[in-house]
């Protein structure tokens, strides 16, 4: 009996036999389950899209609340909305190492370590796509342990923070990870993007010690680095290298001579 | 374990020859997905399964796997299990799936699915092995639930996500232990456990490996 399971048919017998077995069995759950899992990939971005929005509740219809959200593919260079891409399908994240779909930061350009980011990427506007009531930005950067993703909720006026919510990271619980502390996100609501100087810079920041004015938010207490990445990421993704130019068109009271004058220093640079 | 016996498969592993406190296996993932009790319960279920379900299949095929190959015919059956294990979870428990998220699949690595299969399948009949895979999940489950109430209780001041603590994050008066949110406090809690467990089965307490020496005077060390 031994001397026959050890022979050279035999083994090749049971290694392909199992092989087949297995093979079968691993490919049909794969197949048979794809559908279900990316109906919950789907749902999971929507719900947390519904989240920052503040339109989500627990146990709601979320396909059909996602509904009143629009997506819409915008190019960070300009502020335009493109049609290139579809909106449906586009995702910015994936194109961001692809040489022809992004460009390189370097130095002041890039406070939040992201080294690279896509040109173009997917708003998704809450109410009508004309005159939104918000439009949600997905941000990311590097916290103290890893790339943090999430998104920003602002107001139709391009200024006012609805809130903000992170689906990704690796922060250390009970410090950083309670960026995602519903008590801390509900004080960002009603914060300023920008100040009265109707500069296109950001001036919305985390500071230590408590907020005095609506441009600052309480930091996380004991996570000083991951607060650092916040106010880091919203420095990028606000400024004209991401979304400043697009939100500009929002906010009223900016001087848009100046922000044709950073679109075209933008360009000089991406050439 | 010379005469095996259903119940006794069962249950021995849970409290008597704990894979965890005795044998000291599987610790990685028990460090790893205790910090709330739902994970861990999630996490002792897919265990229980895999080997429940890998114990069968060995011991069905036992006379047939050749010896030479059994190891890469046991980690066939076990990787192939966790994959299925990985995708139901990813497509019934979305969530959990994504806390847990390598874990899962580091299930494969579990030295517990191993050992069993290794060690009691390629011997024993399927229906007794099946129940000896069960009865060692369960027991490393145990150890998981116990590590994870008390994480979860003591770093975040709730169990299975109810608030039982108010924490001072939100607006309570407990102040949180961090330690045990990290996945070092798991080492103490898990020490604890088999020293409870030592003392309550001096059986289980083993030899001396090496005798120390009494400390050197100081009159001798100059």
């Amino acid at each position: 009996m031994a001397q026959s399971n050890n022979s050279i048919k035999k083994i090749l017998t049971v290694a392909f036999a199992l092989c087949i077995v297995c093979s079968v069995i691993v490919s049909t759950a794969a197949v048979a389950l794809r559908p279900a899992q990316q109906l919950n990939q789907e749902l999971d971005r929507k719900t947390n899209i519904l989240n920052v929005a503040n339109l989500y509740e627990p146990g709601m219809n979320v396909e059909e609340a996602f509904g009143e959200v629009t997506p819409r593919v915008v190019d960070m260079r300009t502020g335009e909305y493109s049609d290139e891409h579809d909106p449906e399908t586009y995702d910015g994240f994936e194109s961001r190492r692809d040489p022809a779909a992004s460009r390189t930061l370097s130095g002041e350009q890039d406070p939040a370590g992201l080294t690279r980011v896509e040109n173009y990427t997917t708003v998704y506007l809450v109410g009508d796509p004309d005159d939104p009531e918000q439009i949600i930005l997905p941000i990311r950067g590097q916290g103290l342990w890893g790339l943090m993703r999430g998104f920003l909720s602002v107001e139709g006026d391009g200024n006012t923070i609805v809130g903000i919510t992170y689906y990704e990271h690796a922060e250390t619980p009970g410090l950083g990870a309670e960026v995602n502390n519903p008590r801390w996100q509900a004080q960002w609501e009603g914060k300023q993007v920008f100040d009265e100087s109707g500069e296109l810079a950001p001036a919305i920041r985390l500071v230590k010690g408590g907020a005095s004015d609506e441009n600052e938010v309480d930091a996380l207490s004991g996570a000083t680095l991951t607060s650092n990445g916040v106010t880091n990421m919203l420095q990028f993704w606000l400024s004209p290298e991401g979304f400043g130019n697009y939100l500009a068109k929002f906010r009223s009271g900016v001087d848009q001579d100046e922000a044709e004058q950073a679109d075209v220093e933008l360009e000089a640079e991406g050439a | 374990m010379s005469a095996a016996t259903p119940k006794g498969v069962l249950t021995t592993p849970v409290f008597k020859n704990n894979p965890i406190a005795l044998q000291v296996l599987g610790i990685c993932s028990a460090l790893a997905v205790t910090t709330s009790m739902s994970v861990s319960l999630v996490m002792s279920l897919a265990v229980i399964f895999v080997t429940a379900f890998s114990n069968l299949f060995v011991s069905l095929i036992r006379n047939h796997i050749p010896s030479s190959i059994r190891i890469i015919v046991q980690m066939t059956i076990i990787a192939s299990l966790v994959i299925v294990v990985d995708q139901i979870l990813k497509a019934y428990a979305y969530e959990m799936s994504k806390q847990l998220s390598v874990f899962v699949g580091l299930i494969i690595t579990n030295c517990i699915v191993m050992g069993r299969a290794e060690g009691f399948a390629m011997q024993n009949t399927p229906g007794l092995s099946f129940l000896d895979g069960v009865g060692n999940g369960l027991g490393y489950g145990f150890i998981l639930m116990v590590v994870g109430f008390i994480r979860e209780l003591f770093g975040s001041g709730s169990v299975f996500g109810f608030t039982v603590l108010e924490t001072v994050q939100n607006g309570g008066w407990y102040v949180p232990n961090g330690l045990l949110l990290l996945p070092p406090s798991a080492f103490f809690i898990i020490g604890g456990i088999i020293w409870v467990l030592r003392s309550l089965n001096p059986e289980q307490v083993e030899d001396n490996e090496f005798k120390m020496k009494p400390n050197t005077e100081p009159k001798e060390a100059v």
